[in-house]
């Protein structure tokens, strides 16, 4: 009996310790406060597919490989196999493309679908949050509308994946974001998983024409005092956040730092979970960031435009910075007035990575054309770069630039099946794609015009379901 | 390529005193007139002039010789709307002549000039040229007013005298940014043009004296470069988009039978092709702008070349400036999506030419016209071939640019020395 009281009382009195326990020591038992860095996950889903062999193709791999007659194994959504004489069972879809030509999908690492749409009334002007010169707080894919028309007209043009930027009135212009070109009613439905996101940033004229009457930056010396600030911001906020965290680790009670979302961009740009894509013309431009680059100890992933790359091209390829560019865009401005037509092959020769990219929803359409102007005035002035060396301009070397290459941009057993199946050879004014494959899927075919998609703003409207 | 490189050396040297002649031998040439394409044919070129295609022997004495076998002539390419020799670099970088501020002397736009604009040393002419354009329509983008003002036609080939014929066209925009600039609305800009075309219809083609009291409300100055518009003689280039307001050019056009009208842009011109064949209206397009952009251009299709030859009505390309090196790639697209492949050629060759009444000097390789032609690689609407050799009024040109030079500056970064002491 005694004993019983006892042990009562002693749970009692353990309980009591608990609670009152429990109440003294709430706050450490919190736990610190995580900034989400997901709260708009991708919601992607692909299209239903079957398995699908294409037979009797001209096959470019991506990274610099070419299959005569060759053939493409497709199943649950993966390229399963490449190769000559491939088998296939009764269950397998099979194509024969004779004469044709297979390639993977084409990656754009500069658009403005959606964010600049057509039509391009100043209600859908959303791609320049022109209200400050650094807005690393904004996100592309805030402004990106699904039912622009031009993501279907890319598409009938070969193009499986695209980063969605903001423009380059800023300094800091914003996170990109990557997509899938499978929209749908929200913008999460496209959003490529898996993918990092980008930042914008942009170099030269733009900025300091749009900032000039508005107290700056107005010269190119205050675009890079503009940057080397907003690095060193960024610096500040995460040594405060590093603090809350080990003085939190360390049992103290912290106080969480007010939350900065363009800080927050800022910092994981610096470590690197963000890619840096700079809108950088001039060669002197390039070479200024790429010691800024050393100096905050980050990465510029790619230089976008970049109409002088070839001025510096052994540069980049020690510093490891891609360069997107144009095959022949040119004097619109001073700092493209050096524009060449050999920019893209020249940068390549140099070994540096090059890639060709649109910033025009027209370009976007025929970006195999643009490498093929590129290619044949590479080899024109002596630079002879194979057809299957030149495809990585359109799908390896984007994929590596957006951070997804472990998942698309070329035609290896495991990756995604993204390819296009040319009715020639794609590096040609004549070539079309006939079949785009998302994921597997057929997502485009041209022969089937039921088949084809068509956004919600063009029904209704003459021209719906035409030929575009 | 080596072979036409020291050709070029040689007739360089050569070409100080007399005019060389040439023979071209052993092309495929297009025509583009009534000998149509001929393969392995010779085009003989004799004071600066075509003085003949023919094919099989003939004297070659007289004649440098160029050997052209496996290549394809054309004649020279037409920029059909371009501000060639008005700009140089378009933003943020001082005058460009292609825009133009309001003036008083001037109250509808008509009597801009672009011919006094055109400067032959622009780094554009070279840059274009040596890809094959060998003349083109030039003239001011905007003047903000009705019309945007008169353009004029340029060669390539000439440092000292570019214009081969000032006040050539005249230009107006009936699209959304013409009503943009006139009243905000349609209801008043084609108000604006009946009443600029009647009063000029009315004050005839003698020009006004400053004696003369005139209670117009047209300048005087507007009168004098509007009358030739009225009359038919010159082209009237008009700017519209969506199927209403080529409905309603074409109810003008019959409203003023003399007038000379030529469409420009014409996105959804395949809806009205008919009318327009009926109308005699040809169209200068952009055959890739296949996006609906505005409330004004939602039947755009990559197809409208296509659509539109087929009804019968000729169609031209060619609508830039710094880049219309690139309309043989526009024409070539056009053909990707259904343009017979020689009507893609006519429409940067004999198809500007004829809209802007210069088809008796430019736009086929004929005798008696003007020795404008390019050797090229291949076939020329194709992506990956060049122009190797152009000739320009019957002159070799030297194929080189700006852009040539920079590349070939920065072939070798392996200097040893700053670029500026590179010599390319």
């Amino acid at each position: 009996m005694q004993l019983k009281n006892t042990n009562i009382s002693l749970c009692v009195a353990l309980v009591a310790a608990f609670v009152l326990t429990g109440c003294d020591d709430k706050k450490s038992k919190e736990k610190a406060a995580i900034i989400n860095p997901d709260p708009f996950p991708s919601a992607y889903q692909p299209l239903p597919s079957g398995a699908t062999l294409i037979k009797n193709v001209t096959i470019l791999d991506g990274i610099g490989g070419r299959i005569e007659k060759g053939a493409v194994l497709i199943q649950d959504g993966k390229i399963a196999s490449l190769g000559q004489n491939l088998v296939a069972d009764s269950e397998t879809t099979v194509v024969d493309g004779q004469g044709k030509w297979v390639t993977p999908g084409i990656i754009d690492v500069h658009s403005h679908l959606g964010v600049y749409p057509a039509p391009s009334t100043s209600s859908h002007s959303d791609g320049n949050e022109m209200t400050a010169p650094v807005t690393a707080q904004v996100w592309a894919e805030h402004s990106l509308w699904p039912q622009d028309p031009g993501f279907g007209r890319a598409l009938a043009g070969g193009v499986t994946a695209m980063q969605i930027l903001p423009g380059s009135a800023n300094l800091v212009g914003g996170r990109g974001v990557t997509v899938k070109n499978l929209p749908n009613r929200v913008v999460q439905d496209m959003k490529f998983p898996g993918a990092p996101y980008g930042l914008k940033m942009a170099c030269g004229e733009n900025p300091k024409r749009v900032y000039g009457d508005k107290g700056g930056p107005g010269t190119r010396m205050g675009n890079v005092a503009g940057y080397r600030q907003a690095w060193a911001d960024a610096q500040e906020y995460q040594r405060k956040w590093d603090l809350y965290y080990k003085e939190f680790d360390a049992g103290k009670e912290p106080e969480q730092p007010k939350r900065d979302l363009k800080l927050d961009t800022l910092g994981k740009a610096l470590k690197g979970e963000i890619l840096v894509h700079m809108h950088c013309y001039r060669a002197d431009d390039m070479g200024t960031m790429l010691d800024v680059m050393q100096e905050f100890g980050y990465k510029i992933s790619t230089f976008h435009h970049a109409v002088e790359s070839y001025k510096i091209a052994d540069k980049l390829a020690s510093a490891g910075v891609c360069s997107a560019m144009w095959a022949d865009w040119w004097g619109f401005k001073m700092e493209a007035y050096d524009g060449i037509q050999e920019n893209i092959p020249m940068v390549h020769a140099a070994k540096a990575c090059a890639i060709v990219h649109s910033d025009s929803e027209l370009g976007i359409q025929r970006l195999n054309q643009e490498a093929a102007k590129a290619w044949a005035n590479g080899r024109r002035a002596g630079l002879d770069i194979s057809q299957a060396d030149a495809w990585q301009w359109l799908s390896a070397n984007p994929a590596k630039s957006l951070g997804i290459f472990e998942q698309t941009g070329s035609l290896e057993s495991g990756k995604n099946a993204d390819l296009v199946l040319w009715s020639a050879d794609p590096f040609s004014t004549y070539a079309q794609a006939e079949h785009v494959y998302i994921d597997g899927a057929l997502v485009y075919d041209r022969n089937d015009p039921t088949s084809w998609p068509v956004s919600d703003f063009e029904l209704g409207q003459p021209g719906e379901g035409d030929s575009k | 390529m080596k072979a036409l490189i020291s050709l070029v050396a040689t007739s360089l040297l050569c070409s100080a005193v007399y005019a060389q002649n040439y023979a071209i031998v052993g092309a495929t040439v297009h025509t583009m007139g009534a000998k149509g394409s001929i393969e392995n044919a010779t085009v003989l070129i004799k004071d600066d002039k075509i003085q003949g295609v023919i094919s099989g022997e003939f004297d070659r004495g007289g004649y440098q010789i160029i050997d052209a076998s496996g290549k394809v002539v054309t004649p020279g390419l037409i920029g059909a709307h371009t501000s060639l020799g008005l700009v140089e670099v378009s933003s943020s970088a001082g005058t460009v002549d292609s825009e133009v501020k309001k003036v008083k002397f001037s109250h509808v736009g008509a009597a801009v000039d672009a011919s006094y604009g055109i400067n032959p040393d622009s780094s554009l002419l070279n840059i274009s040229r040596i890809a094959g354009v060998t003349s083109a329509a030039s003239s001011v983008s905007d003047t903000k007013q009705l019309f945007s003002g008169q353009g004029a036609i340029i060669t390539l080939g000439d440092k000292t005298q570019a214009v081969l014929k000032a006040r050539a066209f005249m230009g107006v925009n009936m699209s959304n940014h013409g009503a943009d600039n006139i009243g905000g609305s349609r209801a008043v800009l084609w108000v604006a043009l009946e009443r600029a075309i009647s009063e000029a219809e009315f004050a005839g083609p003698k020009a006004l004296s400053p004696a003369q009291e005139w209670h117009g409300e047209l300048s005087k100055a507007d009168l004098k470069a509007l009358w030739p518009v009225v009359n038919g003689d010159i082209p009237l280039i008009m700017d519209v988009r969506r199927a209403a307001d080529i409905r309603q050019v074409i109810r003008f056009k019959q409203r003023h039978p003399k007038l000379n009208i030529v469409l420009l842009e014409a996105t959804e011109a395949w809806r009205v092709a008919d009318e327009l064949v009926t109308n005699d209206i040809p169209v200068i397009l952009n055959p890739e702008s296949n996006l609906p952009y505005a409330f004004d251009q939602l039947g755009a299709t990559l197809e409208n070349a296509a659509r539109l030859d087929k009804a019968g009505v000729r169609v031209v390309i060619g609508m830039e400036s710094h880049n219309i090196r690139l309309a043989k790639q526009h024409a070539g697209n056009a053909v990707a999506n259904g343009l017979p492949w020689q009507q893609g050629l006519a429409a940067l060759t004999i198809n500007p030419a004829k809209i802007y009444g210069i088809d008796t000097l430019l736009g086929s390789i004929e005798e008696g016209k003007q020795a404008d032609l390019v050797i090229w690689s291949g076939d020329p609407l194709e992506v990956t071939e060049t122009a190797e050799q152009v000739f320009i009024q019957g002159k070799l040109l030297d194929m080189q640019s700006r852009q040539t030079k920079l590349r070939d500056r920065y072939l070798d970064l392996n200097q040893g020395r700053p670029m500026s002491y590179v010599r390319p």
